[in-house]
């Protein structure tokens, strides 16, 4: 619990071969990073429609990460690709819209990546606690 | 090819109905979609295969139903039968091309008609005096920066009243409409129309500089409007007290603006399935996670998901704006939401059917900070 009692929630959305499996191996090569993340598996970056992200977000989630292959390496080719322009037009729309886009964060994260995908929840719980708590928490009219 | 379609007595709407008829007999086309007039008064898209019904034809009456390009779609999908001429206004031409780009319709078959558009009423107003309305073109032509009673939002700041990338153009805008109008035919027609009416290239010169002096100066008013309505709108989208929320305070979602919008075509639409059925248990939990829970449901959900789902698309037609029962500028925020993403990607709607839809199409090295 930090001082103020918000510890942030994050809700993330991982692909089944790549950032999943970094997932998996940061557990198993114990490595610390905080326990805010939810994880919600699917089979690709690709898959993660806007409607899941905007879900999350007006339940109070207070960040949501996507997690995908690295350009490139997508099992299914190109779905990590359409995951960026996805995300790239969701954030202009939470912007027009009034919302914090600061809180999407769509990462690379391969399966070998262990670390990395600890140092992104790290920095992401960070950066979370410095926004403060989504005023989506209490917002009931929505 | 142009031709120079002399109006008699007055009667443009009757010179209208000869150029359609003319076309229907033609070997370009099996049928024509096109408004025409019921015997109670109300205009409605028609699909017409005998010539001799077009004397009830009237694509100028300012009346706008629907938004034609979802009709025009269910016909022209799969295997169409029969070649189509479709008479639309721009707005409809542009969420055709959307829809073709979407693979729910198919422009092989159709012969796109565009007639100039000087506004249409809403609905309810049109129908007052569906009569009288149907005249009402004239002064809309006459004055196009008016603000007529009834007039539709999205018409009031509609910045593409011509759409000239049709196949055959009824250049109604800059022409004495008592006197005659321009059209622009493809060339497999020209036989058809007679050298006599389009010889008139020295009047045909003056009604082209008219026309495009007309629709500059239509198209700046219209565009410094829409200007404007994006800046009120962004300001009341980024208010603390509004914002999105406080906008559409009132959505009852009765999904009237998705029903109508000629861009939402999926037939596995989230919002149409149970998924918003939830269990008795579910809204408990929620009322309790936020201490209450607005009720319908999800309306938030609902508009973001579909700005996200369709808002690069948005041709403005203002087909939501028109329905909303709780009167919600649904179709201001979809402009305004619209403009900014459709600018991210540099896409412009309803132009060219051989571009990708943004989200479909991506680069390997674009957006590279993304991710990183």
């Amino acid at each position: 619990m930090s001082e103020n009692g918000y510890e942030p929630r994050i809700v993330a959305f991982l692909c089944n071969w790549c950032t999943y499996v970094g997932a998996d191996l940061a557990g198993t090569s114990r490595i610390q990073y905080p326990p805010n993340v939810r994880v919600i598996r699917l089979m690709c970056s690709g898959a993660v429609d806007q409607v899941y992200i905007l879900k999350a977000l007006l339940d109070g989630a207070d960040g949501v990460l996507v997690g995908g292959c690295h350009p490139g390496d997508c099992h299914y080719l190109e779905g990590n690709y359409k995951a960026r322009r996805r995300v790239v037009a969701l954030n202009d729309i939470l912007e027009s819209t009034g919302f914090e886009q600061e809180r999407v964060l769509l990462r690379w994260i391969s399966a070998s990546e262990g670390q990395r995908f600890a140092d992104t929840i790290t920095e992401f719980t960070a950066r979370l606690k410095e926004l403060g708590p989504s005023p989506m928490r209490r917002q009931w009219a929505v | 090819m142009r031709a120079f379609i002399p109006v008699e007595d007055g009667n443009t709407l009757k010179a209208v109905q000869g150029v359609l008829r003319r076309l229907l007999e033609s070997d370009l086309i099996d049928a024509l979609m096109v408004p025409m007039r019921t015997p109670a008064g109300a205009i409605t898209p028609t699909l017409v295969t005998d010539p001799a019904l077009l004397d009830q034809a009237d694509p100028l009456a300012p009346a706008f139903p629907v938004n034609s390009a979802r009709v025009l779609g269910w016909m022209t999908q799969r295997e169409p039968r029969g070649r189509i001429g479709a008479v639309m206004r721009s707005c409809e031409m542009r969420a055709m091309i959307e829809l073709v780009k979407l693979k729910q319709a198919c422009l092989d078959c159709v012969t796109l008609i565009s007639v100039d558009c000087a506004g249409t009423l809403q609905t309810p107003a049109y129908q007052e005096n569906a009569a009288g309305n149907a005249e009402r073109w004239q002064e809309l032509f006459a004055q196009p920066d008016g603000q007529p009673a009834g007039l539709r939002d999205a018409c009031w700041m509609c910045e593409k009243p011509v759409y000239e990338k049709a196949d055959v153009v009824l250049e109604l805008f800059g022409s004495d409409l008592s006197q005659g109008f321009q059209v622009v035919l493809p060339d497999s027609l020209a036989e058809g129309w007679g050298a006599g009416e389009s010889s008139a290239s020295h009047s045909a010169d003056g009604a082209n500089s008219t026309r495009a002096r007309v629709l500059e100066e239509l198209v700046a008013l219209r565009s410094g409007r829409l200007k404007e309505v994006f800046s009120e709108i962004r300001g009341r989208l980024h208010d603390d007290q509004e914002g999105m929320a406080g906008i559409f305070a009132a959505c009852i979602r009765c999904h009237n603006c998705m029903t109508v919008c000629p861009i939402c075509y999926c037939k596995t639409c989230l919002f149409k399935g149970p998924v918003f059925d939830h269990e008795p248990i579910q809204f408990m939990q929620w009322a309790e996670r936020k201490g209450a829970l607005r009720l319908p449901s999800d309306t938030m959900l609902f508009h973001l998901t579909r700005l996200n789902h369709m808002a690069l698309s948005c041709v403005g037609c203002g087909m939501c704006t028109s329905v909303c029962p709780a009167d919600l500028p649904v179709g201001r925020v979809f402009r305004a939401v619209g403009d900014s993403v459709q600018s991210v990607f540099d896409y412009q709607p309803g132009y060219n059917p051989e571009e990708m839809l943004p989200l479909v199409a991506f680069q390997e090295d674009e957006w590279q900070e993304v991710g990183q």
